[in-house]
This record gives structure tokens, sequence and C-alpha cells, in this order.
């Protein structure tokens, strides 16, 4: 292994995760004092096609509190067929059927390949995938129309033997039965009206008085014919929800002018909420809620229906003026962790121009696993494609998504585990290894993640709580392991287990060992994740301030700007979205999130990557920044005159043609692959759409400083936020002085 | 004036060409009727019933002679004195046999067997009532017993008979005496004690029972076995008669009938008759301290004699009865019940003298034919009696005047009455866009009484006399009368009817109304579906719906249509016409009602019409296996009226219901029904509805427009006092079928609801009564919601709705002026249009007492009292309500005997012609099943009855107190053969009868029936053969069958409601059921016979007087 780097790039590939330091500072002060915890990006279902999994279950350490799971750091002896724990030192007998291991003979998980393993349990029912649809009809007609097109479209993508049901709402809530002949049927609830699960459940029919166990195990998924009613396989109602969906009426009740019209969002999720609670607990389920406006009454509401009353802007927030606000977060946060504990992920399609609410229902996605998409149209392609992708399939012909997982993290006994931050909620497992120092989602060893994706990150930190006094030997490891159990999509239970180990060292004696193992890139995202965690919950400035004391490096630079930490400039829900899905993605797309990628395309050589910088815009370049979210192709002002003035279509200047396809080719691209879809611009010099370029690069030229820079080099930016340079400046005043 | 001496009992017709008729105009009824003061007052001590007897002595002398003098008996009458000698001595010859036969035999088997399945369980209860209020007749019952005596039991009455004969008159009031003190009490109970047990409560307890289900009988029984014993026993004039009845007929209608049932009772478990017994409304009633009560009635085998005294009369009379038995046999001999003024004659007379002539309403205060008459109106400036008859149509000018007659002053408004095809319909008058022209003050629109002055300029108003200024628009010359020139053009100068546009004002929140819808919602519970309710209804809509009510009968209707079913949950359709199947919104939260839908829930019946169909055909099948009881009722409500508040229109409701409602849901009912409490002070709990919740819902229907139709079908109790709120508060309409069976009551429920969804009605109205100064409508009967004292609000108001107006006095009359009366309704009609509907009318002021008897109308006068007093029923015990009824009846007698009558003996009963009905109408308002409740009628039937009789008209109230009944014997020809009077002792063995009573029709055939007349009715000629569970008659290619059929069509067309046709086959178990309906006999719940009642009249009258 030759550098750090590979090193870190090698240990990313197969075994998804990615720790701050790769050294570890052996003592709790030292530890402390590196500002940057020990800590790590975890990715549970890292795309691993090379990783066939082993049909049998995992062999498991027997210390009741422990069971931690055979792995190749386990010291084994294959005379005595034993192996000892490398988590609790507990030595274990191996069961019957390894008689056969030797040092020859190994089972996979015991080869140092195999860091990563993952085993299917067999005992397990087959649960199959369940879709819920919650479609507002609040919309406009062609809005609507693009949206049932795509949901018929996404019919044919489901797994035939998925369970698929529909809820639409307006004004009302209609639950939709998808078992009759004839008559469509449907079960209509006020939108007004809040309900308890067992209300929802006796109004729907499905309780079943006779089945009901001693034990309050609810007896539905017995009784197919009950819970068919409004989830049926989709090869049998294929035909009928499609016609069903053609049928489908925007909202009749009149909205008068001057008023929007009354959405029941709320309402309609806790009865998708109750319905899936009371008939597929701890199975696998996705509600999909197709959005296209706020909440407008009922629970949850976000905003009124007065018109002239305008949905709540962070400037109402920081006054205290969001009527809603509060209520309707505790509520979506409660129907939340309703989800969340029966394993149901919600995903959440907001498409609308004005905002729809996002910052009150995060939670639902956030701690579910579920997805947010943010566009201004089910008309768009932007919606269209990113919907579409929620079903894309992997190599295998799967789906790559994966319901109802567990991640359990367990560490040697010099590190306890602090806390998470990703799309989970915590299990409140109470184990040895939990740090009294909390962290992001804390005070437990196992997370609930009701939905994974392959990309799905989650951060993890720990503590390293080895007293100063108590010297670990040189030589000595500490290792992880995490343990994911999930369903696959292909309804199989799996179980994943990742195990990775880490050097101690003794700060004092080897800084510069520990300094060459610190993963800049994890770190950042790592703390990154932390401030958005912190600014969710805190207010603004502080949590910059925390920021700047904490870290001084360059991308922070990007980062106090970005939307994640920065509200200016975006709506709540904007705010929101973007936050969203900072805390899951991997690190190179979170990356992409802090700061922004910019080539640049010209006749002088191949594209490449410049600085992200005012300096960079030039009239004679094409710019592609992409910043996750957005897709900026941005023409400088000679090469859009030449393009108005047509010379790319003449033969003569086939070139030309050329330099204006390679960066949309290279858009497209990435367009292919990146959930969300991303929002794809077209601009050119003065374009109204050039603000997003604009409001991202470093400010080096501005109105302020505008005549002190030659004329020919870039443009200048009207802002009065300080450029990367002023930053810089600062920060080293300011770092010398601290150090004082 | 018709002029009635009971108890000496004559008749006597003062009124020369009226009474003719009656000629027995005079006539003596047997002077037994000292009797009924016992009877009715047990008080009269001994010297009183002997004064009675005397007077009746001599009453009957004068009469007998006046008889002759006053009115050689016209036609029918004479013949029947006549036939009473001739006839009346064979049968008593031929009785004694029978008789004697008769009583050890039929009483026991066959009644108790009869009774029972009919009267079911509930005998032994009902008995207990009885007992409480028994005590006090037992101790009135010493003295009485005398009268009381006739002898009930068959026993008694083989000894009547023989003793009738063997004893002449004359000895009869010692004897009576004698027979009463002896024979009541120890003897009878002794003797009886055996059965009685039952009855033991106490000495008399059997004449409570006996009262129940006839009332005669058992007191007479009591007195009966000691009678018999004593000795006097043979004599019976009654039995002879009787007992070939009562062969016939196990349980005898008239007297026959009740000395077996007597006899019976003590034989059996005495419960049953107790049963009969504690039915009867009458003790409780009559029996007020001063009568005993039954015993009272007891005297009410007096009914049975009279048919034996038709054929006695002539020579019998006098002698035998008071030679014979006690008091009660005599007086019912005496009592020549074709002498006492009789329906059938009065609505004969009236057909012949008035149906020829068009009746003109131009003159004021004049009494318009009754409703059996068939005559044409002409409008000439008052309101057709099709629309508004009044109780007088002369009515006092002072308050003091109209107190001391007790004459009620009413009005019954049917204000959008159907009218025959030969009269024209109101006239619609557009004043403009500044609306009716109206008075500035009372706000009396422009009707015929306006005066116009100033040459044409102002017109003064003939309410108020407030002068107010003419629309230029509205200006017309004045002749040289004062009338203007154009009065004849105008409908609103000329007619008593018209109506007008209604501008935007008049309109709810200023805006012109949307076209009405209807919402049908179809119980879908088990009972529902099993009882093919659902079924039949669905298939009936599909055709149904192209029949909703229209005003340009060639044009589409307007009327939208929705769609609902439900059992504890709703499930509404939207049935929008661009979709290819319909589609079911369920929606279980009935504790918060809503609307799920709005476009496609309320549609066109023709741009939907394939949606619908297909709706209507899956209904049946998609709950064709629910296991769903339960169900909700308020909810439904509630939703239609959502859905009419959301379409911003008015409209209908159509309920078709089977169940209580037990579903937890708004408007929850428990079963309440407590047959304990019948006949006690907490009876009125079992009529008042449960809960506030309906009435609260009605008012918001109301404000709605939103009128409620409910179809029932129940097959246990439903609780229709309660689920009935919505419908009569919102002028809609209850229709019942219990236990619904599709086969037996398809016909009479689809032909309920075609006409209740086609026939003409307005939405969402308000009606105004406006009066000349001096009187005041003061009081509303009927279906509708009334929040202040003036406006009557009704959510619809059909063509068969009537609204009963009472009027009083807050100031004088004028004589001159008479009284103006202007209904005016503000309605929405079928098209959406907004209407005003005026009625006018005016009656004559009189400072005579004379002239208000003279003019009055007794049908009208007792659909008021019904309603009166049904509605009391809700605040008032039964007991009391009868009481009022009765006393107020005799006062307004009284009144008349005092003022108008010339002087007379006390012992005459004068009756003022025009109330000469009065009597026996209110007897049968007394008997009905609401005041009177027998042992099988259900809290929900007399709940139904009660408010089904809350917007009668007069002509539906009148068949419905005193159903007709007509022999049917020869009908050949147009017309239709002459009714006769409700008396099982009308109907001849040998003959069919038809029997209307306004919800039923019952075809009586006799048992000697001649095979022709059945085989040309029933297509085959043996009795037996006839199947009694037919609902419709063969279709038969004779002319009998084919004029029956159309006798009975045209009956039915007639009516609101459908009349379900039973064949009733004579000695069926059905007869009771049939008997029920003769209302001048006793009745089996213990209501008294005319006769019996017509002396209790007489005695309170008399009380009054003296």
């Amino acid at each position: 292994m030759a550098t750090y780097q590979e090193f870190i790039q090698q240990n990313e590939d197969r075994d998804g995760v990615r720790f701050s330091w790769n050294l570890w500072p052996s003592s709790r002060l030292e530890a402390t004092r590196l500002v940057v915890p020990v800590s790590c990006l975890f990715t549970p279902l890292k795309e691993r096609p090379d990783l066939p999994p082993v049909q049998y279950e995992p062999v498991l350490c027997s210390r009741a509190n422990c069971k931690a799971v055979l792995n190749p750091l386990c010291q084994v002896d294959y005379r005595a067929k034993i192996w000892a724990c490398n988590f609790c030192f507990q030595r274990n007998p191996f069961p019957p059927s390894y008689a056969g291991i030797s040092d020859v003979n190994q089972p996979a998980e015991l080869m140092p390949q195999f860091s990563t393993i993952e085993y299917i349990v067999q005992r397990s029912p087959p649960n199959p995938l369940i879709f819920l649809y919650v479609v507002d009809t609040c919309l406009e007609e062609e809005d609507l129309q693009a949206l049932k097109e795509s949901l018929q479209m996404s019919l044919s993508l489901l797994p035939p033997n998925a369970l698929v049901g529909l809820i639409t709402f307006g004004r009302m809530v209609q639950v939709h039965e998808l078992s009759c002949e004839g008559i469509a049927k449907s079960y209509v609830f006020r939108g007004t009206k809040e309900l308890s699960s067992k209300q929802i459940q006796e109004m729907l029919g499905l309780t079943n008085p006779s089945a009901s166990g001693p034990q309050g195990r609810p007896a539905a998924p017995q009784d197919p014919a009950v819970t068919c009613r409004f989830l049926q396989p989709v090869h049998k109602v294929d035909m009928n929800l499609t016609d069903l969906l053609g049928e489908l009426q925007r909202d009749p009740w009149p909205v008068p002018q001057g008023k929007r019209p009354l959405r029941s969002t709320g309402i309609a999720l806790s009865i998708a909420v109750g319905l899936l609670e009371g008939t597929f607990p701890n199975t696998g389920a996705r509600v999909m809620m197709f959005m296209g406006g706020p909440p407008t009454q009922g629970p949850g509401m976000v905003v009124g229906d007065e018109l002239k009353t305008p949905i709540r802007s962070w400037h109402d927030i920081t006054k205290d003026n969001a009527r809603h606000l509060k209520k309707a977060t505790k509520y979506y946060d409660a129907l939340a962790n309703r989800a969340a504990v029966n394993g149901h992920s919600i995903d959440i399609y907001a498409c609308a121009l004005d905002q729809t609410g996002l910052l009150e229902m995060k939670c639902l996605s956030n701690l579910t696993g579920g997805h947010i998409a943010m566009g201004d149209s089910f008309n768009t392609s932007l919606f269209k494609q990113t919907f579409q992708r929620v079903f894309s399939k992997d190599h295998n012909g799967e789906f790559r998504m994966a319901f109802g997982g567990t991640l359990e993290v367990k560490a040697s006994r010099e590190l306890k585990v602090s806390g998470a931050i990703g799309p989970c909620v915590s299990l409140n497992t109470k184990g040895p290894c939990i740090s009294e120092n909390e962290v992001g989602v804390g005070g437990t060893t196992q997370w609930k993640i009701c939905s994974l994706s392959p990309s799905t990150t989650l951060a993890l930190y720990f503590e390293v709580v080895n007293q100063h006094n108590a010297p670990i030997p040189q030589g000595g490891r500490g290792a992880v392991q995490f343990v994911t159990q999930y369903q696959h999509s292909n309804t199989q239970r799996r179980i994943r287990v990742t195990t990775v180990a880490r050097n101690w060292a003794d700060a004092q004696s080897q800084i510069q060992h520990i300094e060459s193992s610190f993963d800049q890139e994890a770190s950042a995202v790592i703390m990154a994740r932390l401030g958005v965690f912190r600014a969710e919950s805190e207010e603004g400035p502080d949590v910059l301030r925390w920021l700047d004391r904490q870290l001084i490096r360059l991308f922070m630079f990007h980062l106090r700007r970005s939307p994640f930490l920065q509200v200016f400039n975006n709506s709540p829900d904007e705010c929101s979205y973007y936050r969203h899905h900072f805390v899951r993605q991997d690190l190179t797309q979170s990356l992409i999130m802090i700061q922004p990628i910019l080539y640049s395309y010209s006749f002088h050589g191949p594209p490449e990557p410049v600085l992200l910088d005012s300096g960079s815009i030039l009239p004679d370049r094409i710019l592609l920044m992409d910043t996750f979210f957005q897709l900026v192709i941005y023409h400088g002002e000679t090469i859009a005159q030449w393009r108005k003035a047509g010379y790319q279509e003449q033969p003569e200047y086939e070139n030309f043609k050329h330099l204006l396809v390679a960066p949309v080719d290279d858009a497209q691209e990435i367009l292919q692959t990146r959930f969300p879809m991303p929002r794809y611009i077209d601009t050119e010099h003065g374009g109204s759409q050039a603000r997003f370029l604009l409001s991202k690069v470093n400010p080096s030229q501005t109105h302020n400083n505008l005549y002190s820079w030659g004329q020919e080099t870039g443009a200048p930016i009207l802002t009065d936020d300080v450029s990367l340079q002023v930053f810089m400046d600062h920060l080293k005043k300011l770092a010398v002085s601290s150090a004082a | 004036m018709f002029v009635c001496v009971l108890s000496c009992f004559c008749v006597r017709v003062s009124r020369p060409p009226v009474c003719q008729p009656y000629s027995h105009g005079a006539m003596n009824l047997s002077g037994p009727h000292p009797s009924y003061p016992q009877q009715y007052g047990v008080q009269p001590s001994m010297q009183q019933m002997t004064n009675q007897m005397s007077g009746m002595q001599v009453g009957s002398g004068p009469l007998t002679s006046a008889g002759p003098g006053y009115a050689p008996p016209p036609s029918s009458e004479p013949p029947i004195s006549a036939a009473y000698s001739a006839a009346a001595p064979p049968s008593y010859t031929q009785a004694p046999h029978p008789v004697s036969g008769a009583p050890s035999q039929p009483p026991p088997p066959s009644e108790p067997a009869a009774p029972q399945p009919y009267y079911d369980g509930p005998p032994p209860s009902q008995q207990q009532p009885f007992p409480s209020s028994a005590p006090p007749p037992s101790q009135p019952f010493p003295s009485s017993s005398p009268y009381s005596g006739p002898p009930p039991s068959s026993q008694p009455r083989a000894p009547a008979v023989s003793r009738q004969q063997s004893f002449p008159p004359g000895p009869p009031p010692p004897v009576q005496q004698t027979f009463p003190n002896s024979a009541p009490p120890p003897v009878s109970q002794a003797l009886y004690s055996g059965p009685p047990p039952s009855s033991q409560p106490g000495p008399f307890p059997p004449t409570f029972a006996s009262p129940a289900q006839y009332p005669a009988a058992q007191p007479p029984s009591q007195p009966g076995p000691p009678h018999f014993h004593s000795g006097p026993p043979p004599q019976c004039p009654m039995p002879p008669p009787s007992m070939s009845q009562q062969q016939a007929n196990p349980l005898p209608p008239g007297p026959m009938q009740q000395p077996p049932q007597p006899g019976m009772q003590g034989g059996y478990p005495t419960q049953q008759n107790g049963a009969f017994g504690q039915p009867r409304g009458p003790q409780p009633g009559y029996a007020g301290p001063q009568y005993p009560g039954q015993q009272n009635y007891g005297a009410g085998p007096a009914p049975t004699p009279a048919p034996t005294q038709k054929r006695l009369d002539p020579d019998s009379i006098p002698s035998p009865q008071a030679s014979e038995l006690p008091a009660v046999q005599k007086f019912r001999h005496r009592i020549d019940p074709d002498a006492i003024p009789s329906p059938i004659q009065v609505i004969e007379d009236d057909r012949a003298n008035k149906s020829s002539e068009p009746f003109t309403t131009g003159v004021k205060g004049q009494t318009p034919p009754l409703v059996t008459t068939n005559f044409q109106v002409k409008d000439q400036g008052n309101a057709s009696p099709r629309f508004v008859r009044c109780t007088a149509y002369n009515i006092p000018c002072t308050a003091d005047m109209a107190k001391q007659s007790q004459v009620p002053l009413a009005a019954v408004i049917k204000p959008l009455a159907m009218l025959p095809p030969d009269e024209t319909r109101p006239y619609v008058v557009d004043h403009g866009e500044a609306g009716p022209i109206r008075c500035n003050r009372c706000k009396a629109y422009m009707c015929p009484y306006m005066q116009f002055i100033e040459g044409g300029r102002r017109f003064q108003c003939g309410f108020c006399s407030c002068v107010t200024d003419v629309p230029p628009h509205y200006f017309q010359h004045l002749d040289h009368t004062g009338k203007r020139v154009d009065c004849c053009d105008r409908p609103e100068l000329s007619l008593g009817s018209y109506e007008f546009v209604a501008t935007v004002d008049y309109c709810k929140n200023n805006k012109l109304p949307q076209p009405p819808s209807f919402i049908f919602f179809i119980d879908v519970s088990y009972n529902a579906v099993k009882s093919g309710m659902v079924n039949i209804v669905c298939q009936e809509l599909k055709t149904l719906l192209d029949y909703l009510p229209r005003e340009n009968p060639e044009a589409d209707s307007v009327v939208r249509v929705g769609f609902v079913t439900y059992n504890k949950v709703l499930h509404f359709y939207n049935v929008k016409s661009s979709l290819a199947q319909p589609q079911m919104m369920v929606v279980s939260d009935v504790s918060d009602m809503f609307l799920p839908l709005l476009d496609g829930f309320l549609v066109n019946v023709n741009d939907s019409r394939v949606v619908i169909e297909s709706l209507l055909d899956q209904i049946p099948e998609m709950f064709a296996d629910t296991r769903e009881t339960e169900t909700v009722f308020g909810p439904v409500i509630q939703a239609g009226l959502e859905a009419l508040k959301a379409a911003d229109c008015a409209g209908k409701l159509f309920l078709f219901h089977s169940s209580l409602p037990i579903a937890e849901a708004p408007g929850k009912l428990k079963n309440r029904e407590d047959k304990k409490l019948v006949g006690t002070d907490k009876e009125k709990s079992l009529i008042q509805p449960q809960s506030g919740f309906y009435s609260n819902l009605s008012k918001e229907c109301v404000a709605q427009g939103c009128c409620v139709d409910l179809f029932l079908f129940p097959n246990q109790y439903v609780d229709v006092a309660t689920l009935g709120v919505v419908p009569v508060s919102t002028g809609g309409s209850v229709y019942k079928y219990t236990y619904f069976q599709a086969e037996m009551d398809r016909e009479r429920f689809l032909n309920d609801l075609r006409r209740d969804v086609q026939k003409p009605m307005g939405f969402d109205a308000v009606m105004r009564v406006r009066t000349s100064t001096g009187i005041r409508a003061t009081d509303f009967f009927g279906s509708f919601f009334m929040s202040n004292t003036t406006d009557v609000e009704l959510a619809g108001l059909d063509c068969d709705k009537t609204v009963t107006v009472e009027f009083r006095h807050d100031d004088k009359l004028s004589e001159d002026t008479g009284a103006l009366m202007q209904c005016a309704v503000l309605y929405t009609s079928c098209s959406g249009q907004r209407r005003l509907r005026v009625h006018n009318m005016a009656v004559n002021c009189c400072s005579q007492l004379a002239d208000l008897y003279r003019n009055c109308e007794t049908d009208t006068i007792i659909n008021f009292f019904s309603k009166y007093a049904y509605r009391s029923l809700l605040n008032t015990p039964t007991k009391t309500v009868r009481d009022t009824l009765v006393n107020q009846c005799a006062q307004i007698l009284a009144c008349y005997r005092k003022n108008c009558a010339s002087p007379s003996s006390a012992g005459q009963l004068i009756l003022p012609e025009c109330m000469k009905l009065l009597p026996v109408y209110l007897n049968c308002v007394l008997k009905s099943d609401v005041l009177q409740p027998g042992a099988d009628v259900s809290v929900d039937d007399r709940a139904y009855l009660r408010q089904l009789l809350s917007c009668m008209d007069v002509s539906e109230s009148h068949v419905f107190f005193y159903p007709r009944l007509l022999p049917l014997v020869k009908l050949d020809g147009g017309s239709l053969p002459m009714a006769v009077r409700n008396s099982e002792e009308r109907l001849s063995k040998g003959g069919v009868y038809l029997l209307e009573t306004g919800l039923y029709l019952f075809l009586w055939v006799g048992a000697n029936a001649q095979q022709e007349l059945l085989s040309n009715i029933f297509g085959t000629p043996t009795f037996s053969q006839i199947d009694p569970n037919m609902t419709s008659l063969p279709e038969l290619d004779n002319p009998f069958s084919q004029r029956l059929r159309e006798i009975i069509d045209s009956f039915r067309s007639q009516r609101s409601r459908y009349m379900k046709l039973m064949v009733v086959k004579q000695e069926d178990k059905a007869e009771l059921i049939f008997k029920h309906f003769l209302c001048e006999d006793k009745s089996a719940s213990g209501g008294a016979s005319y006769v019996d009642f017509l002396c209790h009249m007489h005695k309170e009258i008399r009380q009054l007087l003296s």
C-alpha cells in the first residue's frame, strides 16, 4: 500500500468506509485536541458487484451483549475449533457446520478480502415490496396529466409481485380500493380531522376483532382478503389501476378567487401511515407522495388558503411569524417517527413554483430514508426522470433500493460510539460501546434506516475513551464492525457485515503519522454534516461561528456560502431540500455539493477544471458547473454572440459546433446517473439564469475592486460577500492570533 | 237541525228538510238508556237512575207521537222501521236456540284462539293497566250494576232472550235496579272466579277486561251470571240476532259477540279479554270519575242490540227492554241504530243535492259540498274548497261567542292541491320587476278584497284597512261601481287562488334559486337486502327517473339526482356522465359527516343515464352477500343536507331504511319500546322523540330547503316517533311497510314511490296566513317547521300536504265586512322558479250562534280535532286528551242545545244539522289506534299514524276515521253502489263488501256469498278456494270483475297512498283486522259503539246543561 491516498481509496471501494483519521490517537486527551473527531462515512450498501452473498447465516459471538460477527480479524484456533471475538475477547466454539474448518479451508468470512461480506437470511419469509402512492389532485390539468402518466408508467417498472396502493387527496382524502370489479371504490376521509391509527383502520374496515392476538399482533397480514382491498399485487391490478389513474380528476371542489386549493396533505399522510401500520408493520414499504403545493388545511397545514397570506419565509421564521410552522413540524415529526418504527419510508415529490412546505415535512423523508425531489412542475423532465430513476436497477436487474434496514455498530473497547448523522432513526439499543458524548443521533448502537440505496451514506462519530495513562501497546489496532440487516428488493432478508481496523498511534510521538493519515475530504464532509445537523436545530450564525472555530480549511469557504448553512437567497424549503440530500449522499457527491465543480471548454485545449472563481468567467469559454442540484452550462460573451450568429450551422465552423456540443454531452453523462436529477440550465453571458453560476463562484472581482484588476480577466460579481482572498487573509490573521 | 233524543231516546229531526231523511226524526229509542248515565257515570244514584228511566219513558211518549208527525220517513228509513218489526220477531224466535247452543260452545274455544293470534302475547300485561283504572269502576259498580247488566256472556244472553220476551217494558226499571244490585258484584265474581283469575285484581277486574275487548261483554258477563241464577235470565231480546251472527263468526262484532266473549273470557284465560279490554282507551277516557268506565261501555253491548232493534223496533222496543234484563240490555234495544244520524245518509244527501251544480265560490260564508261529493268548483273570488276548507263559514263576531260555542275556528289548507282536469290551475301573474303588489302595512298581496279608491290611484287593504298607492304601471281606471275596469282580466282581482312570479327579493340570499335535486339513500344492510327492498328500489329507479317532476310536460325535468347507499357507513356514487363506470366513495367517518365529492354526485338523468343504470344494476349485486346488520340514520340525512348545501339548491331526500339505527353515530337510537307504559302517564315518552338531535337536524334541513321522505321497511321496532322527526318537520312523508315482503308489498311500495317521486311539489317554502284585523292565526298543524309564530317553513311542500290553521279572536269582527284570510306560500317550483301562491278566503261573521251552527263543516272540525288531539299526546296523557275532546264536543252541542234549539225535554238529544255526525265521527277519532290502541297496535304504528294524520286533508281524514264500506252487489252502470254503515250488522253473509280505509282496501267475503258472485270476482265458485293472501284480484273477463277492478283503481287513484288490497273471508283470522275498521261497532280495543257513545255524549250534554 503505497500512499494514504490509495489506502483510503481502496478502503472505500471495498468497505464503503472513509475515516477522518486513518491512524487513531490512542488517548482521549489527544483525540479531543485533534478537533476533528475520529469518525467515518459509511455506505452500508455500497455496490459490490464482485461480492456474491453467501447463502448461510453469520456466526455470532456468544456473549450476550456483544454478538459480534465472526470476521477476518478474529483469532482462530483451527484445532480446537474455537475463535476469539476481537471486540470482547470471548472465546467461541464454531458451530457444528464449521467442523471441516482448517487453515486451508476457511469460510469466506475469515478471509481478509471479505472484510465486507453479505449473508442471506433463509428463515424469514419473503415480504413483498409495497408502494403506496399518495397523490395530490389539486394540480393544474397539465400537471396532473403528466403526473398520471408518470404514475402509470411506474407501474411497469415495479416488480410484478410488489403490492401497490393509491391514496389521492385534495380537499378530501380518498383511499382507493383496488380489488373490486366494476365500480371503482374508494374510502373518503375528511381532510381536516385527525384520526388515530386505530380509527383509520376501523373506518377502512381493516380491523378484524376476532383475529387480533393477545399481544396485539396485527392479524391483517395473515388476512390477504382484507388488506388486498387497498394493496394489491401489481400484476393483478395493473389494468385496473391504470384505468383508475387515467380517470383521476382534478379535485372538483371549487377554489374561489384569491384562495389556494384546500390540500389535506397531513391527513393523507397520516392515513397512508396508518394503513401500512395496520397491515404491514415491519415490512419494507414506500409511501410516495406527490404534491403540487403546500398543505392548506387540517393538521399539518403549512399555510392558510388565503392567497394574500404568503407562505412563511426565513424572515417570518426568524421573526417567529410562521404561524403553522411549529405545529406542522411537530405533526410531521410524529408521523415520521411512526412510519420509521414500522420500517416504512416516505418519499416526497414536490413540484410547484412556490414552496410546498418541505421545511415542515422534511422529517418524513429524513427519518425514514425516503427521497425528496423538488421541481417546478410534474410536467418537467426533472421530475419525470427523477421519478423514473427511483426504480432504476443495478447490473443484476435488481432495484437499487432496500428496505427496513438496521445498522449496528460494534467497536473495540477503546472506542465508543457517539452517534450517527444520516437518514436514520435511533433504535435506542443500549450497549457497552455507547459514548456519553452524543453527536448527531446518539445514545444507541443501532439505527433504523427504513430505506436504503447503494449511495446512502451515514456519518458515524466515535470517541476515543482510552485514558492517557493506559497506553495501548505499539501496533495495537482498534476495530469497528458494521452489521447491516435489510430487506433486499428481491424480498430476501440479508445481512451485510463490514469489519475494519485502524492502528492506534501515540499523538505525542507520532503526530506526523497521524497528520498524514488525515482524510481531508472525508473530514470536510463529516464536519459539514455535523454543521448541517446543528443548523437544523440551532440558529444559523451560531453554527457558522462554531464551524469557524472548529475548522480552517479551504472548503470551508464554500461551505459557509452553501445553502446548507447559509439561508440567504434560499427559501426554507430549498434549504431543507439541500440539507436532506447532503446528509445522505456519498463522499464524492457531498464534496460537489460543498464545492461545485467548474469545467472550462475552449478552443485552446481539452476541457479543464478551473477554479471556482469569477476569474474563470471569460468571454471565449464555455463553462460547465455542477453543483449537484444544478448543471449550468454558461456560454461566455463571445461564444454566445457566435452562437447567436449561427456559426455552428456553417460547415466551415464545425469545430465551433463541436465545442458547443462538448459540455452538453458531458452534462448528459452526469444527468444520466445522478439522483435526484439536477436542474439543467443552459445560459449565457448576461442571461438571467447566469445567476446560478455567479452566485457560486468566488467573488474575486466585485464592483468594489473592479478597477484594481485587469478588465480582461473574468467577470465582476456584484456582491458584498468577501472573496476567498479576503477570507484567507482574515483566517491567517486569526490563526496566528488564536495560536498565541 | 237534527234532534236526537237519547236515553229516552227519541231522535227528532227538528229541521224539516234535513230531518226528513231521518224519518224517525223523533224516534223512540227505547228507554233503557238509563244505563248510559250509569255507565258513564257510576255516580248516578239509584234515584237518578230511576229518574232517568222515567224521563225516558216520558220522552219516548212524545217522541213517538212526534215522529210520525214529523216526517213520513223518506225512502230508506221508513222501510227500515217496517223491516224491524217484521224481521225482529223471527230473529227472536230463532235466536233462542242458537243462543243456548252458542253460549256454551263458541265462547271458550273459538274466541280464545282467534283473539290470541291476532293480539299476540300482550293480553296479560295489558290487563294490568286496566286493573289500575279498574278499582274505581268497581266501586261504582254496585250502583251502576243494574244497568251494566247487559250480559255479555253467552249464558246471560240466552236468559236474556227469554227474559225479553217474557218481561214487558214496564217492569224493567224496577227489575233493572234489582238486578243491578244483586247481579253485579258478588255473584258474578264467584261464578266467574274460576276463569277470571286473570282479572283477579279486583272483583271488577273482569269488567275492565271486558271493556277492553268487548267492553260491554264483561260487565254483562259478571252481572249476567247472577242474573241467570236469579231467575230473570230467560229474557233476552238481543240474543236471537246475535246468535246467528255469533255462530257465523266466532268473533261477533255486535252485541252477540260480546256475550260470547265474556263467556269465553270466563272460561279461558280471562286475560285475553283483558287484553282487549285494556286496549280500550275508553275506560281511561271515559272512566273518569264519572263513569265506571267499562261498565258504561258494558252498556256498549247496546250496539249489538241495535241490529236486533231494527227488526224489533216497532213492537218490542218499549216493553221487552224494560222488562228484560237490567238496564243495559234494554238500552240497547231501545236505540235503533238506524234512528241515530247516519253518515251514509248525510253523504248521500249531500251528493244528491250538491253534485249536479258547480260550486261557485263567490258567495261569502257558503258551506261547500262535503268531501265525499263529486262537484266542480268555479273560482269566483274565494279559494276552492280543494285548497281551503273551514270549520265554520260564519264565524262569531266576538271572542266570547266563540268561546261559548267552543266550535273551533280553523282552516284546512292544501296549498298545492291537485285539481281535477276540468278545473283550471291557478293562473300565474307577473307584476314585473318590482314584484307583487302588496299592502304597505300588513304586506297582504293584491287580491279581490283590495278596495281601489281615489279613481284607482290608491287601494285600501281589506285586511288592515291601510291605504297604499297603486304603482303607475299597475294603475287602471275604475268603473261606475268602483271596480277596476280590468278586474276580470286580472286573476289577482277576480279569483280566490292564483300565483305570482316572485322576484329576486323573495329568494334566499337574494339569488335566484337553482333547480332542486333528488337524492336517493338506500339502506343496504342485511335486512334491507334480504327483504328484497334494495333490488326493487334499484330496478324501479331505472325507469322512475324518467318521471321526475317537471312543470312543462314537454321538457325534460331539470331536477338533478344523486345516489347513496349505506349501512353503518355511507357509500356515495360518482355518476358523472364522462365516467365509464360509476365510482363509489365510502365515508366511514359517520361521526362527522361530510360530502366526499361534488362534481358527479348530482347529475342530470339524461346526461348520465348509462352510468346511472350501470350503478343501479350493480348495487344489488354488490351488497347481495352483505353481513352488516347495523345502520346509521342521522348521518344519512346530514349527508343529504351537505350535498344540497354544496350544490346550493333545495331538494328532497328519499330514504329507504330498514332498522333501528344502533350503529355508533350521531342520532344513534336505542330500543325504548315498552308496552307497559301504554296507558300510563309516561305514555307520552313513547311518542316524543328520543333525543333532540333530530329536531336540531331538521332545523338545518329546513334552512337549506332539504325535504326528507322516509320509506321504512321494519321487521321490528324502529322508533318511528324519532325517525319521523325530520320528515315531519321538513314537509316530507313517512311510509311504513312493516314486515316487507317483496311479493306481497311490492306493488304498494312501488306505487307509493312512484307517486312520491312524481308528484308536483314546491321546495324551500314559507307559508304565511294573514287575516282581517280581529282574528289571528294562532296555531298550525302539519308537516313543517316554525321558527317564529307566524311563518310556516316547509322545506318541501307537495300536492298532498295540508296545513291546518287555527284562528283566534284578538278583537271584534264586524258582520258587515266579514273575515278575510289570505294564505300566501312562497316556494321554488320543481323547475327552479320562485313563485308565490295565494289563496284567499272570505267568510261571514255572525252575531247569532245559530248562524254559526248552520254553517259548519263537521268533517273539517273532525280534521282539526284529530290533529289537535294527536299533537296533544306529546305532552298530555292520552286519557286527558280523550276527555278534553269529549268535553269540547259536549260543550259545542250543549251550547247549541241551550242557545239554538227549541226547548224540549232534557231527555232529548238535539244535534245541529251540520253537526249531527259529530258524535259518530268523534267516536271514531277516540277509537283510533292512536288514541285507543289495541294490544296489537305497536308503538311504531301509533307514531306512524300520528304523523300521517298531521298533514291529511279533510277528505283523507274523513275516510281514515270513517271508512267507506261498499256492498258489491250490482256494479253495472257508472255509479258506485251506496255505501253502508260501518257495522258488522250491516254485513250480509251472502255478500261481498269493499272497505276503504284510506290506507287499506279490504274485500270482505261472506261465508254464504253467492257462487256466481265469487266466480265473477275470484274465478272460483267455492268460498274455501279463495286465497286470502291475494293482493290483487284476478283479471277476469266479465263485467263485474272489470267494474270492480275499476272501482278499486279509482279508489286508489284518489288517495295519496296506494291502498293494499286484502281479501278477508268471513270467519277467517284476518277478519279481526277488518272488523277493527267497522267503527260504529264496539272495538276490540275497547272503543265504544256508536250508540253507546251517543248515549254518553248525551249524558255529558245533559250534565252541562243542568
